[in-house]
């Protein structure tokens, strides 16, 4: 039974994973980092991610506040956070945040205050949608190692 | 044969063992960096600082044969770290970015990167990046020891053939030879090599400030276009120099020159209309490779010079020089004894830098002081974990994020402050950039010394404007230029990929809100805002995107992401109250047409957005759907 449990739950999860895929939310950077991950690092996938949502959570309060300041002007300071952003994405694989970057990166060179706002509330929606999806995928995978772990000692 | 294996050095397992230093202020990058270093075999090393990553490099000069950079950091810009870890240590020296804009690109270039890698880095660019590394190494053996002249045809790896075609016959065989030591194992090889390191691993020559002070001082004497290496090496007349090593050094300082010269050509107008320190600025461009300040020394009037003859960029660009190196090199913060430094016969590496770049005399200590007075600031404010001096955002913003956090970080804090930083410096760059003859030196140098001298402000602000000011006045209409092409890639991008876009939105919303339901209200009411002041700018969007209209309308995509379902329909129809209300189940290409049709009576006003707006339209018209 507990077999059954931990073979559903991968199928949960890598039906999950194709969705995100398909859906363009993640790409094969994702699966680098997958690959780098092994028994010498074990936890690497949900450690870099974790300091990935820290990191973005704080560069969007960054964008944020410079962006709602009355007399924001500095748009190359914003260009730094985005870069920095759009570094960071890139390199988990988060292809659809990393592409609203580039929208918002565009705005932001042609001093458009209204676009970069309007990108700013993209960029948040689609960090949310992310994080809520990378929690969910390590959930399962979580799960799925308890219930295999719990396997094998009754294969023995 | 096996005890020779046994004492060889662990360079013989190279590429395998070499040692990286790895400096982003990403930690995300930078932990993914190390991991991919790692997994190729080599000796990593990091640090989040380029400051802490110079320190470490001047510590021990051969700790390290590799350095990857990202370009974009804080504490100080990763060109210059480039040029110093090139000029100082000789190390290969790899830029890393997001942004593959040529023109940085070409910057890391002609700044001595011997490769520029994009994010994200791939690990099979990783593996190759030792051929640096080696290749170095061959050019800095232009001796003419023959002791490797065997035949070895084979070379191993393609990085090799490439060595072995710049360089002349004669020494091809020793190339080869040395490139089988590296890569191959084979014992007699090996031992052969074990037996005579003298001639095939000479020790590489640190160019220390001294050093290269000689260095320059022999150049000038013999006049620039008439510096031969083997003369530098005799007026030097330095112990165990060779003349390898001049020419090799006497080459890149050139290239350094070359680079000062183009910039200095620029900015020679400024100069100019600065005052008349033209020739007292052109003759500091030579003097000193390492820095212009260092020819500044015991002389009140150049100091004024120095400011003066600096633009704006070239002022920020050198500030940020000291305020990386100089102060922040210094092992506590406080430590204001720049007039001391000068005269000091201290022989330690901060001490010794410091004298290069920092401008002496007591005017210009004020400027500097301020420095490191907001370095301690800026350092108790990251302590501390101060919250926001300013503004805050509303807390409908602040509930977007189901995280807590109320707590602004330091960032935060230097942005509030930066708009009068920034609104200074952008009136610089634009009285910079346009030649204006009414910038008086003492406002440079107030406005320099007011910069200095904001508490709060982060030296990241520095950086961030020189390389912004070095940009703008460089590149100025390419900047321009490129910003339309790549907001127009990014419409592209919105456009190629409609069907995609769809079932996410549903879910986005959802997803939202299914953390709690403040974030889709908070994130809709500024979406809402936004809508209503830009509706025409809205409408006109859509007219691009009504070419497709059908792809707003994908009931499929709906039950194709399983597991979202009840919550989606409020969230929809919260959305979609923009527009006419309509049941919840996909968007509406009715509402789509309504809206096409009105913007077809769209005012004369909306078209200037339009351009900017373009890429940004489209991806938040389809998130208010």
């Amino acid at each position: 039974m507990l077999g059954l449990g931990a073979d559903r739950l991968r199928a949960d999860m890598n039906r999950l994973l194709a969705f995100l895929f398909h859906q363009g939310i993640l790409d094969e950077q994702y699966l680098q980092l997958q690959q780098l991950q092994d028994e010498s690092s074990p936890n690497f996938v949900s450690e870099v991610v974790n300091i990935y949502f820290h990191e973005s959570e704080k560069l969007l309060r960054n964008l944020r506040s410079l962006l709602m300041d009355r007399e924001f002007s500095d748009y190359k300071k914003m260009g730094i956070h985005l870069n920095q952003f759009m570094g960071s994405s890139s390199s988990i694989g988060a292809k659809r945040v990393r592409n609203v970057c580039v929208a918002f990166r565009a705005a932001s060179e042609q001093n458009n205050r209204a676009g970069c706002l309007r990108a700013l509330e993209l960029l948040e929606h689609e960090y949310c949608f992310l994080k809520n999806k990378l929690h969910e995928l390590f959930q399962i995978e979580q799960q799925r190692v308890l219930a295999a772990g719990v396997r094998y000692p009754m294969q023995n | 044969m096996t005890v020779e294996r046994a004492i060889s050095e662990p360079k013989d397992q190279f590429p395998v063992g070499m040692r990286v230093l790895a400096v982003d202020d990403d930690p995300t990058c930078l932990l993914l960096l190390e991991t991919l270093l790692r997994r190729c075999q080599y000796n990593v090393t990091t640090t989040s600082q380029a400051i802490t990553a110079l320190k470490l490099l001047r510590e021990n000069k051969n700790k390290f044969d590799l350095v990857i950079s990202d370009v974009h950091m804080p504490d100080m810009d990763g060109f210059k770290l480039l040029e110093h870890v090139g000029l100082e240590m000789d190390l290969p020296v790899i830029m890393l970015s997001a942004n593959g804009d040529t023109k940085l690109v070409m910057k890391g270039i002609t700044h001595g990167a011997c490769d520029y890698l994009l994010k994200p880095v791939r690990i099979e660019e990783l593996q190759n990046i030792w051929q640096h590394v080696v290749r170095r190494k061959k050019f800095d053996r232009k001796d003419g020891d023959n002791s490797g002249s065997q035949d070895k045809p084979h070379i191993d790896n393609g990085g090799a053939a490439g060595m072995g075609s710049v360089d002349q016959n004669g020494k091809l065989n020793k190339k080869r030879k040395d490139q089988n030591e590296d890569e191959d194992e084979e014992h007699d090889e090996n031992g052969h090599d074990n037996e005579d390191p003298s001639t095939q691993k000479k020790p590489r020559v640190v160019w220390s400030v001294e050093l290269h002070r000689k260095f320059v001082a022999a150049v000038n004497q013999l006049g620039i276009d008439k510096a031969v290496p083997k003369k530098i090496l005799e007026l030097m007349n330095v112990e165990k120099l060779t003349r390898e090593n001049v020419a090799s050094h006497l080459q890149k300082y050139r290239l350094y020159l070359k680079r000062i010269s183009c910039v200095a050509n620029q900015q020679a107008n400024m100069a100019a209309a600065l005052g008349s320190a033209d020739s007292t600025y052109l003759r500091m461009g030579p003097l000193n490779g390492l820095g212009n300040f260092h020819t500044l020394a015991g002389s009140d009037q150049l100091h004024n010079a120095a400011l003066r003859s600096f633009p704006p960029s070239g002022v920020l660009g050198r500030l940020n020089t000291p305020a990386g190196l100089g102060v922040r090199g210094l092992p506590s913060p406080g430590m204001i004894q720049l007039g001391h430094v000068q005269n000091s016969g201290n022989t330690s590496n901060d001490q010794s830098k410091l004298q290069s770049f920092v401008i002496p005399g007591n005017h210009n200590a004020n400027t500097l002081q301020g420095m490191p007075m907001s370095l301690e600031l800026d350092q108790l404010q990251n302590n501390k974990g101060v919250s926001h001096i300013g503004e805050l955002p509303t807390a409908a913003n602040t509930t977007v994020f189901p995280v807590s956090g109320s707590l602004m970080d330091a960032r935060i804090s230097g942005c509030s402050n930066n708009p009068l930083l920034g609104v200074t410096s952008n009136s610089l760059m634009l009285e910079g950039s346009s030649q204006q003859t009414t910038l008086h030196p003492s406002n440079l140098r107030d406005s320099v010394s007011t910069m200095g001298f904001q508490n709060g402000n982060t030296l990241s602000d520095f950086t961030s404007i020189a390389t912004a000011s070095n940009q703008l006045q460089c590149s100025k209409a390419d900047l321009q230029c490129q910003a339309s092409p790549t907001s127009c890639n990014a419409g592209q991008i919105i456009r190629s990929a409609p069907p995609e876009w769809n079932a996410p939105y549903h879910s986005n919303v959802m997803c939202c809100s299914i953390n709690s339901s403040i974030p889709v209200n908070g994130a809709m009411v500024p979406l809402g805002q936004c809508l209503d002041q830009n509706n025409p700018n809205f409408h006109r969007n859509m007219d691009l995107d009504s070419i497709a209209p059908s792809n707003f309308v994908d009931p499929k995509s709906l039950k194709r992401s399983e597991g979202f379902n009840s919550a989606m329909e409020p969230a929809v129809i919260q959305k979609e109250g923009y527009f006419q209300p309509r049941p919840q189940g996909g968007y509406n290409v009715g509402s789509l047409e309504d809206l096409a049709s009105a913007m077809m009576k769209e005012g004369p006003d909306t078209r200037k957005l339009a351009d900017g707006d373009f890429g940004c339209n489209g991806y938040s018209h389809r998130t208010c759907i």
